[in-house]
């Protein structure tokens, strides 16, 4: 089993003000948990148990609903966890601005379209910056915990970041604003890790 | 004139969120009509179930009805800040923006919710996320009660265990549908309408048992939302808390009606 469930990366209370401490804990110690418990009964003693989390949602269609919604739920979280940092915020720097600019307008195009992607998911789901195929940056969301991984997913690429809109990830404090968590977020980004993500899935 | 008084009454019903307890006493006293009897509890309350003439009323027609008791009524099982967000943001959010998108297709407002529905796949998905989403409050409102909890009686009960084998099988499957539910849906107790068999299903987001986009078409009879919103501030993360907790609730008299119903007005759909 090459799977381990992560440490949160900072305290609970560490994003206060933009997310509380209750919904930090509650999120990652029962909903990540739960997700990543999950997924490895679901792979345990299969031919899936020694693959990595790409290729297994590379041919997600064939795989269990719950290799599917866990697997997903366990990788969609970690990648969240590491994007958000108490000293988060602001706007990217070097190459992965220059991009966002190229492929958006402006920083603040960019924003506005991941903001209506994250405010349009109907219901439970995630919004993503991702880096296609050919190199290029793009903004989509998918529903559940589908992910642009995925060969389910409409607009496929690799993550680099990503806004959890399921309910319980804002619900305690926001209730049915979810716009006011999704303003709030910016707040929060670790643009330093996502710069390394981009880099990291230039092809 | 009639869009004028619906306003009118809607505006009073506002005004009467917070309804004293014997204006309560003094409805549930009131006999209840056949497939009407939660909603009645607020007198000067516009309204709608999704029963009886409802079922074929124009959409562009349907108020936003009173909520049948008070934020806190479904205590402890529903605490009164959910109801409360619940009914007057996240239900009065779907209410108003299916109207909305009404403006842009205005053929759609002339449609029953049984029409629309059946024919979902056709029109823009702001109808089916918000006309679905005003439909199944609706329901899920009417089939609670303050005074909820025990068992279906009558036709119902020996529906529901010649279909189910028992009443403790019934609630099994159905929780197990509700749990099951990835992500925000419902799950339902309908009435085939093919061959008029009860079913258990369950919907993602604010589908219904009536659209076309299911595999089983039904009538609903009872309905349990599974958004989030619907138990986390309670509950969180724990939603078969909510759905256990949730029969102690539960309307059984509506679902009856609902089911008594069916029978007589099925004609009609058809
Ligand atoms: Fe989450
Ligand atoms: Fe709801």
């Amino acid at each position: 089993m090459n799977f381990e469930f992560p440490a949160l990366p900072y305290a609970y209370d560490a994003l206060e003000p933009h997310i509380d401490r209750m919904t930090m804990e509650i999120h990652h110690t029962k909903h990540h948990r739960a997700y990543f418990d999950k997924f490895v009964a679901a792979i345990q003693g299969t031919e899936l148990e020694n693959k990595s989390l790409n290729e297994i949602f590379a041919q997600i269609s064939k795989a269990s609903a719950a290799v599917r919604n866990n697997g997903g739920g366990f990788f969609n979280h970690n990648l969240f966890w590491e994007i958000l940092g108490p000293n988060g915020g602001g706007a990217p720097v070097g190459k992965l601005a220059e991009e966002i600019s190229k492929a958006f307008g402006s920083f603040e195009d960019f924003k506005t379209k991941f903001n209506d992607a994250a405010a349009n998911r109907f219901g439970s789901g995630w919004a993503w910056l991702s880096v296609k195929a050919d190199n290029s940056l793009c903004v989509c969301s998918s529903p559940n915990q589908d992910n642009p991984l995925m060969d389910v997913h409409d607009c496929q690429g690799t993550p680099i970041m990503g806004l959890d809109v399921w309910e319980h990830a804002y619900y305690l404090k926001y209730q049915n604003r979810r716009p006011d968590y999704i303003n709030a977020f910016w707040n929060l980004v670790n643009w330093e890790k996502v710069s390394d993500n981009y880099e990291k899935a230039l092809k | 004139m009639k869009t004028f008084f619906l306003n009118f009454i809607m505006a009073s019903a506002m005004l009467m969120l917070t309804f004293n307890s014997e204006a309560q006493q003094a409805a549930k006293s009131k006999a209840p009509q056949a497939g009407k009897p939660a909603i009645e509890a607020v007198s000067a309350t516009p309204v709608f179930t999704g029963t009886g003439t409802d079922w074929f009323i124009s959409i562009k027609d349907a108020p936003f009805p009173g909520l049948p008791y008070t934020y806190e009524a479904l205590e402890p099982v529903i605490d009164k800040a959910t109801v409360e967000i619940h009914y007057d943001r996240h239900h009065r959010a779907y209410f108003n923006n299916y109207k909305k998108a009404i403006e842009t297709s205005p053929e759609t407002g002339e449609m029953s919710f049984y029409k629309l529905f059946g024919s979902i796949t056709e029109f823009p998905a702001t109808f089916r996320n918000n006309a679905g989403g005003f439909y199944n409050h609706v329901l899920y409102w009417s089939n609670m009660s303050p005074n909820g909890g025990g068992k279906p009686s009558g036709r119902l009960m020996d529906a529901i265990v010649a279909k189910f084998g028992s009443y403790e099988e019934f609630v099994k499957q159905f929780e197990d549908a509700a749990k099951t539910r990835f992500g925000s849906g419902w799950a339902w107790l309908s009435v085939d309408l093919a061959t008029n068999e009860l079913f258990i299903s369950s919907t993602p987001n604010q589908d219904n048992p009536l659209m076309n986009t299911v595999e089983r078409r039904g009538f609903p009879l009872l309905g349990i939302d599974v958004w989030e919103h619907a138990y986390y501030l309670k509950y969180q993360n724990k939603r078969p808390e909510y759905i256990q907790n949730f029969w102690n609730k539960l309307n059984w008299a509506d679902v009856q009606a609902r089911y008594e119903e069916y029978f007589t007005l099925v004609s009609r759909l058809k």
